[in-house]
């Protein structure tokens, strides 16, 4: 047999030594049925190759994923637990909410959070879904790339910066504009009613400009996924680019487009700070969309620190545990279209 | 050309110049906001804002020092919590995970990734606030911490997937153990977009408000230790963007110039290093 | 090292009375079977499973010390399967068993510290897959996991397995730049080298030249031939011509069969096997 090589350390050559011992006394000349499926070392082996303390460490650390989420969830459900004892289910219909007497009800937050999602989606998706068909179907490659990465930086912005533009800039400009609006639009109860700046109109707009890159960049991806032939078939049947673009690559990739929404969807839904900033705080339900309004988000986010009692807490938390239940259910109608679009486009 | 030709034609310049209008007012916006907030926060910042403390509310002058600092304070806590958290889940999920505990740690993880910013906040004051009965600096590391665990869970594990199994196998078959080839091999072929992803996931938190606000609160001083509030730019900038000060108003400015500069400036490096190469680039 | 040392002296077994499926020694040929010359590795009735599916039928042979044995077969015959196992890299893959006697030098492989067999079995792969590291670093890997501790011999191993592999010529003056920097041909000399590094005493080789061109294969070839005086030398190729050309023995596998297992010429000119004798010339591939 061979000598081992000269710059085999010394701890190693014994290690070798002591596994050529082991496999010494291995009954070698007869007929073993060796099923290697059970490697024949010890745990302490085992344990000396590292492989298994790296597994545990790391099974610790995406366990503990698991473990978290699980007690945020039983951290909201038990610290809401005062008020959802108090109110029940008509926690979510009641539109009081008034801390001083003690009564609370989420109803006025529930509607002016779906209000300003529904509008900033109402403005979002077209803008988006358009610039995304520009950056998919007509860009050349290279400015394509280029924009996208622009309009990703954007996603980056943080909240209160949006929320700070919001107050000093968006806030006038809607103040501008919005004698037209009353009087393109004043015969809707939508636009009725004394318009002061911060309202849910104001709070729709800033949420439509923070989702609208995140419609656009996953939009853009799963455009691009589309298979060449589809856009080829219609071309060559003497549609326009337009047409085609439209009335094939578009419905192709709706899927993952409407995944997309669901996704700045959720995101709406718990956007705080911007919102806060411009939304008016104003418990109340008016059809107007110039009257100011709360949602969810902006109200725990102004009377946590405020709220003495109890149940003002608890009843703040118990609104947090709507919102995390609503973004859940969002999120996960997201994903699941997200995924049935790529296997649609992989299955071709 | 007919009639119904050129209405075919007419539609689809008109349609696909709107298009092109949708995604030039994007990147727009995105130019005013900077072009707006380094006109307007730019040409305010002074050296009083890096190096002052608040004054007291009404009078006019001061800095952010401590904000400065405090965000500093805050992002290294929660990198602490974040990072190694995510990176170890990240190379269970890629190294030695598969079926069902998989799947319920990549669904969990997208589902903490989903959590509103605001909920975390609630989570932290509810595990740390409320049995110490004060707001401190650890409660405001924590929920950003626990914020950062998906999203270095999610590249961490992008990344090793991408390093092809043939360098595995390589390493062991000169007798590496499985950890050894994934510590001398794989980790390192994947370093580079590791390093981004994390960089991404510290640019998201630096700009987190709400989580905040009930965990570090604020303070108009100096926060030592980990265990008193702390202010925060992010905090800092929404506290005077809402008052009725002038001088707060200018200060926000600045405050938000400093913050988008910073985050924008992490994001760009970050996303340029992503597309230079390695494995997995998008 | 001193006498009796167990790295220095086998333990002494009878040579196995091997089966071979279809070994037929022409008494007019000097040349010995595997089995007698002194195997370096030997089987006996290894079977492989994919789950519940038997991918391998009991395969029992001998691999001659110093000596080049080829396996041939069309794609599927299990013969990357079974080579894998020499080395039990098949146990990186879930959901397989393998089952059977495999020894080096006369002691159980399935006994042994997997990375004490690997490094002395080595394996060089089908696609050349140099690490993202420079040339030193790839070829200095192999030594640097397997314990070795000083820095001055370090740069003279990795000149030699350099050497060793034909390749360091063309590399002396780079060794600090990236592996990727080098040919297809190149590279899959340099996972040679790195192979080379650690000393083995069995080269495993998958396929090697199959992604390459016949001028990089005809190197390689060439380096096998300098190589086997010093290791044992197992080589699997769908490439015919290329056992013909390099091996002293060849197996012929079929559908997960050891259909016959003789001496290459023999193997070529007088297979004792219809099968082996229409895949020979070409009745079917």
């Amino acid at each position: 047999m061979r000598p081992s090589p000269s710059w085999l350390s010394p701890k190693k050559r014994r290690q070798l030594l002591r596994s050529s011992n082991h496999s010494m006394f291995t009954p070698a000349t007869r007929a073993s049925r060796h099923d290697s499926s059970a490697p024949a070392r010890s745990f302490v082996q085992r344990l000396r190759t590292g492989d298994e303390a790296a597994f545990l460490i790391t099974l610790v650390c995406a366990a503990s994923i698991v473990v978290i989420t699980v007690l945020l969830v039983v951290e909201l459900y038990s610290a809401s637990a005062a008020s959802r004892h108090r109110f029940g289910w008509s926690f979510l219909f009641s539109r009081t909410w008034d801390p001083v007497a003690g009564d609370f009800g989420a109803l006025a937050f529930i509607y002016g959070t779906l209000v300003t999602s529904a509008l900033a989606l109402l403005l979002a998706v077209p803008l988006g879904v358009g610039a995304a068909i520009f950056l998919a179907e007509l860009a050349r490659r290279r400015v394509s790339d280029y924009l996208t990465f622009l309009i990703e930086l954007l996603a980056a912005v943080p909240s209160v910066i949006y929320g700070l533009l919001a107050i000093f800039v968006l806030v006038p400009i809607l103040r501008t504009i919005e004698p037209g609006l009353r009087a393109v639009l004043g015969f809707l109860p939508l636009f009725q009613g004394p318009f002061y700046g911060v309202s849910l109109f104001s709070a729709g707009v800033v949420l439509a400009i923070m989702i609208v890159p995140f419609i656009i960049s996953i939009s853009r991806e799963v455009l691009l996924a589309v298979p060449l032939e589809q856009r080829e078939g219609a071309l060559a049947l003497g549609a326009t680019k337009w047409e085609s673009t439209w009335q094939v690559v578009v419905p192709f990739a709706r899927t993952g487009i409407i995944g997309s929404i669901f996704l700045a969807l959720a995101r709406a839904l718990g956007e705080t700070m911007a919102v806060t900033m411009v939304i008016g705080n104003q418990p109340a339900i008016n059809t107007s969309l110039f009257a100011p309004g709360y949602s969810i988000a902006a109200v725990i986010a102004n009377e946590f620190t405020e709220a003495t009692g109890d149940l003002y807490i608890s009843a703040l938390i118990q609104l947090g545990l709507v919102l995390f239940a609503l973004t859940m259910i969002i999120n996960a109608a997201a994903r699941l279209l997200i995924l049935a679009t790529e296997k649609k486009g992989a299955r071709r | 050309m007919t009639y119904r030709e050129a209405q075919r034609r007419l539609v689809n310049g008109f349609m696909l110049s709107l298009t092109g209008v949708c995604a030039l007012f994007t990147v727009s916006v995105l130019f005013f906001i900077l072009g707006y907030l380094l006109w307007n926060g730019g040409t305010s910042l002074n050296w009083d804002f890096f190096t002052k403390l608040p004054k007291p509310v009404g009078e006019s002058g001061g800095g952010m020092a401590n904000a400065i600092v405090g965000s500093g304070k805050l992002i290294f806590l929660a990198s602490l919590i974040g990072i190694p958290v995510g990176f170890l889940g990240g190379v269970y999920l890629a190294e030695f995970g598969s079926g069902s505990f998989s799947f319920v740690v990549r669904y969990t993880t997208d589902l903490l990734n989903g959590v509103p910013s605001i909920v975390m906040g609630i989570f932290a004051y509810a595990m740390i606030v409320l049995p110490q009965r004060h707001f401190s600096t650890l409660a405001g590391g924590a929920a950003l911490g626990v914020m950062m665990i998906p999203v270095t869970i999610r590249s961490t594990e992008e990344f090793l997937k991408a390093v092809p199994d043939a360098l595995r196998e390589g390493a062991m078959a000169l007798g590496a153990s499985k950890s050894k080839a994934i510590i001398t091999v794989v980790i390192p072929a994947a370093i580079q977009g590791i390093l981004t992803g994390i960089m991404l996931g510290i640019a998201r938190i630096a700009g987190e408000t709400a989580p905040l606000l009930f965990t570090s609160f604020s303070n108009r001083y100096w926060s030592p230790g980990w265990n008193q509030p702390i202010a925060s730019l992010p905090v800092m900038i929404f506290t005077y963007a809402v008052s009725p000060y002038e001088d707060w108003h200018r200060q926000a400015w600045s405050a938000g110039f400093v913050l988008l500069s910073l985050v924008l400036v992490i994001n760009t490096v970050a996303r340029v290093l992503l597309s230079k190469g390695g494995y997995g680039r998008r | 090292m001193a006498a009796g040392d167990p790295m220095q002296t086998p333990m002494k077994h009878p040579t196995p009375k091997v089966d071979n499926v279809g070994l037929a020694i022409h008494q007019n040929e000097p040349r010995p079977t595997a089995a007698a010359e002194g195997a370096k590795i030997s089987t006996r009735e290894v079977k492989f499973y994919y789950g519940d599916f038997e991918a391998l039928h009991g395969i029992t042979l001998s691999i001659a010390r110093n000596r080049v044995t080829a396996f041939i077969g069309p794609s599927g015959c299990g013969k990357s399967t079974f080579l894998r196992i020499l080395n039990r890299m098949h146990e990186n893959v879930s959901k397989t068993r393998a089952v059977g006697e495999v020894l080096l030098d006369g002691y159980d492989i399935f006994g042994m510290e997997v990375s004490a067999l690997r490094r002395r079995v080595g394996m060089v792969f089908q696609k050349s897959n140099p690490f993202p590291k420079s040339i030193f670093d790839n070829i200095a890997y192999g030594p640097r996991i397997n314990g070795y501790s000083g820095k001055g011999t370090l740069a003279e191993i990795v000149e030699r397995s350099l050497r060793r592999a034909a390749l360091w010529d063309e590399v002396k003056d780079k060794l600090h730049e990236s592996a990727y920097s080098l040919s297809g041909g190149q590279q899959q000399r340099l996972c040679i080298a790195r192979a080379l590094a650690v000393d083995p005493e069995v080269l495993l080789l998958d396929e090697p030249c199959s992604a390459l061109d016949p001028i990089a294969t005809g190197k390689i070839e060439e380096l096998i031939f300098q190589l086997k005086r010093s290791c044992t030398i197992v080589i699997v190729t769908h490439n015919m011509q290329q056992a013909a050309r390099v091996a002293d023995y060849t197996g012929f596998f079929l559908l997960g069969n050891l259909i016959e297992f003789n001496d290459t010429r023999i193997m070529f000119t007088n297979p004792s096997k219809k099968e082996t004798e229409d895949y020979v010339t070409g009745r079917f591939g």
